[in-house]
């Protein structure tokens, strides 16, 4: 009955903007739930999903998605200083202008595949990053990052007549002020908007067709489809996911740095899809929560936050736990989630989804029930078609 | 395909959760309720949190190790454990050793990673989410503008940690970030009456640049000082910023006519390009009838430490040394060994005194909403912290301070005794009006 709920994309909608909106309850617990980290969850939301319409479905790794996610941000922060404040000609702009540069870098990189094309975008994305960081330093600011100032023109909101004072504005969606819970909120509704964009990407025959140039894109080709089209535009439209990203990026925090770009930040996206099962809908997002929790909450335990922790043990053993853990925390957050990634990846190759679908397979479930879940993969899937 | 059922199976357990979630939802609009607070994070429990925000990954870590342990033990001072430090040596000082206005001193950490993203994101962390009143810290000039108008848009006070840009408090400065250390235009000022000393005034430069904003900015003061005193600058190239080998930018210096080479590197960037320099021979060549130089204006002994036998002999600047022996240094230089085991580096110098400072400023205004710490700390005038009389000037939140002139050691007496003070260029040499970088600060944000 639950099985037959979850076919309707309805119903998906519907438990998933549930989950979404009450992500500031249910993430307090576990100490997640301030609104910078929950703006992080819902922007790199957006950017794995758009990542995972790319490299889910066609499986074409790119290695160059963060140099989207940085003209995103540097477009919105330039339409906050030169025409408004205002949030809305940012996003739009923003998802333009990657958009084209997606369609530039797309046109040449996909006439390769396999590590061909994961290394064109490459190196599309160091460039990038190189000319963000010296060469054009006049228009993204170079290693200090493009940031407002109190002499920017603002056009739009110069005549609209919104008054100029000391103190640098901040961004807002017509008066409502895009920092804090608000600023989840915005964020929270695009990350909706997106999931849904990729629910019917997924569960339509287009989204068949990029499934299908994974599977084999020589026979679809003698079969008589041309596979290029398919390709650009799920390059582009992952490129604009990005763009739109980047641009929330500067939404909740008008700055744009050129470290975005980097391809450790295209490194981390696909890190956040292969951790959270590559090709499934909910993967990357589960992916995005972990990495970033690591990256805010994992780094930031010292000693004395440790100590507070294990302080129900007894002191010998306390101190015991504090220094077995520490090495893992703090600094060393980093080595932690590499033992993760190494974890998943040897025995979860899809990732934690696969975890997901395993354990309901042990627990809860009649042996029938479980297999047809994991076997019947293609089947019902044709079914959900006609 | 595989992907729904992969979906379903997890919604399955995730929809019987939302829907409990969902029911607590009516409770959410207790988040927005923002409590009666007169600033951002006042304080109403008995202690009072700072957020220290240091690399502790990447090409500045060992940097940010040091700035830590100098925070660690400033809070140790201010809740009056521990020796007490500059405490016993600051004039004017309202620090009693019972925390901050009667509160205990607690803190929270974070790593910046040395990126502007990583280090905004720790910084909104501890604001949103730990209560930090003030954030400090940081080893790089891009990451102090980043955080420091992060700092300005939330209301809270930054004071940073080593950052040698003129633009933290030049163009980029903002009303509620602050500045202890030195800039590029007082390196530059102070460097040039020893290089016209030593080398001349007939000499041709050679600069090798970082290529970003605080390599561009130290290569702009120091060819500006050193061509007024009639030097001349033969290039001026710039290097990627950890390039590891320097071998490439290093060859065309040996036949270019230049007879120094200036090095506006920093961090590991510096130790490679130095190192290799050595090797290759420059510093025993004599070009145009004199013995080739090199400078690297911006020195710190954790650098000096990791470029060696090398670092003998070469000249630049430094905020501070722990060699210095006037009182405040002598009684930071002695806690902090008892405490790690070995002498601080400039970081932890410049990190320790911002955190006190706060402090006090705090004392002064007795509050800690920020537009009282602002005022207090705008045109303090202070001694007995390691660089003599010192003034917060209030025009662009900059320290002005002496400067020093340092050599690499030709005779250490040990592995820390890498630097030797040459001169101490006074404060009046150093000083440049307040509207010369351009910047505006802003207004105070409570």
């Amino acid at each position: 009955m639950m099985k037959g709920l979850f076919k309707s994309n309805m119903a998906i909608m519907i438990v998933f903007t549930a989950v979404v909106l009450t992500a500031p309850i249910w993430l307090a617990p576990i100490g997640a739930s301030y609104p910078d980290l929950l703006q992080k969850f819902a922007i790199f939301g957006v950017f794995a999903i758009g990542f995972n319409i790319l490299f889910g479905l066609t499986g074409y790794l790119s290695f160059g998605h963060a140099a989207f996610l940085g003209i995103g941000s540097y477009t919105a922060v330039w339409s906050f200083k030169l025409l408004s404040m205002n949030v809305l000609p940012a996003i739009i702009f923003a998802v333009i202008v990657a958009g084209v540069f997606s369609l530039i870098i797309g046109f040449i990189s996909l006439r390769r595949s396999g590590i061909y094309f994961s290394i064109l975008t490459l190196a599309f994305a160091q460039m990038s990053y190189s000319l963000a960081y010296s060469v054009l330093t006049p228009i993204t600011n170079g290693e200090t990052g493009l940031q407002l100032t109190l002499k920017d023109p603002r056009v739009i909101d110069g005549m609209v007549g919104i008054p100029v004072t000391d103190s640098l504005p901040s961004t807002n969606f017509f008066g409502i002020a895009m920092s804090g819970y608000e600023g989840f909120y915005f964020c929270a509704v695009f990350l909706i908007i997106a999931f849904y964009v990729s629910l019917k990407i997924f569960r339509s025959p287009y989204g068949m067709k990029l499934r299908a140039i994974k599977s084999n894109q020589t026979r679809m080709k003698y079969t008589g489809f041309n596979t290029r089209p398919y390709l650009l535009s799920a390059f582009v439209i992952s490129g604009m996911f990005a763009g739109l990203a980047g641009s929330l990026m500067a939404v909740t925090d008008p700055l744009a740095g050129a470290e975005r770009m980097q391809w450790t930040a295209s490194g981390e996206v696909v890190l956040m899809t292969i951790l959270g099962g590559m090709g499934t809908l909910i993967g990357p997002l589960l992916g995005v929560g972990i990495i970033k929790y690591f990256e805010n909450i994992f780094s930031a335990l010292n000693d004395a936050a440790l100590h507070e922790i294990y302080n129900f043990l007894p002191l010998g053993l306390e101190n015991v736990m504090v220094a077995v853990s520490s090495p893992f925390v703090g600094d060393g957050w980093h080595l932690t989630l590499g033992a993760l990634f190494m974890i998943v990846v040897i025995f979860l190759p899809g990732g934690i989804m696969e975890g997901f679908s395993k354990l309901s397979r042990v627990f809860g479930k009649s042996g029938h029930e479980a297999t047809e879940d994991v076997v019947s993969e293609s089947s019902s899937k044709t079914e959900g078609e006609k | 395909m595989s992907d729904d059922n992969k979906f379903s199976t997890l919604s399955r357990r995730g929809f019987l959760k939302a829907s409990a979630a969902g029911a607590a939802a009516g409770a959410a609009p207790m988040f927005f309720v923002k409590g009666a607070n007169a600033y951002v994070n006042e304080p109403k429990g008995g202690s009072v949190t700072l957020g220290f925000n240091v690399p502790q990954t990447g090409a500045y870590a060992d940097e940010g190790a040091d700035e830590l342990r100098a925070y660690k033990l400033a809070v140790k001072h201010l809740n009056g454990e521990g020796d007490g430090g500059m405490l016993n040596t600051m004039k004017p000082s309202s620090l009693k050793g019972n925390g901050v206005l009667g509160k205990k001193v607690a803190y929270v950490t974070g790593d910046t990673q040395t990126k502007s993203d990583a280090a905004r994101a720790s910084a909104k962390r501890m604001i949103e989410k730990d209560g930090a009143l003030m954030i400090t810290g940081g080893s790089s000039s891009g990451v102090a503008i980043a955080v420091q108008g992060l700092c300005q848009e939330a209301g809270v006070i930054f004071m940073a940690g080593l950052t040698h840009s003129n633009d933290t408090t030049g163009k980029d400065r903002r009303k509620h970030g602050f500045c202890h250390f030195f800039n590029t235009e007082m390196s530059g000022a102070a460097l040039a009456p020893i290089l016209e000393k030593e080398f001349g005034k007939d000499r041709t430069a050679y600069h090798l640049t970082a290529d970003y904003t605080w390599g561009w900015s130290q290569e702009g003061s120091i060819k500006k000082y050193t061509e007024a005193l009639g030097w001349k600058t033969k290039a001026a190239v710039r290097t990627p910023l950890g390039a590891g080998d320097f071998s490439q930018y290093i060859t065309p210096v040996l036949n270019s006519g230049a007879d120094v080479l200036v090095l506006n590197h920093y961090g590991k960037d510096m130790v490679n390009s130095l190192t290799q320099a050595v090797q290759f021979g420059l510093r025993d060549k004599q070009v145009n009838g004199k013995d080739f130089q090199i400078v690297v204006p911006l020195f710190s002994r954790l650098m000096a430490q990791g470029a060696g036998e090398n670092i003998k002999g070469i000249y630049g600047s430094t905020n501070w040394n722990w060699s210095l022996s006037d009182e405040g240094s002598k009684a930071f230089v002695k806690s902090f060994g008892a405490e790690y085991g070995f002498p601080p580096s400039q970081a932890a110098h410049t990190c320790y005194v911002q955190t006190l400072l706060y402090a006090n400023a705090c004392e002064l205004a007795g509050t800690f909403n920020p537009c009282g710490v602002i005022e207090a700390l705008e045109g303090f005038n202070f001694d007995g912290m390691g660089n003599g009389p010192t003034e917060y000037r209030a025009g662009d939140h900059q320290c002005f301070k002496d400067v020093l002139v340092v050599r690499g050691n030709q005779n250490p007496t040990s592995q820390f005794d890498l630097l030797e003070v040459v001169e101490v260029t006074p404060r009046s040499k150093v000083e440049y009006s307040d509207t010369m970088l351009g910047g505006q600060l802003g207004s105070c944000n409570a």
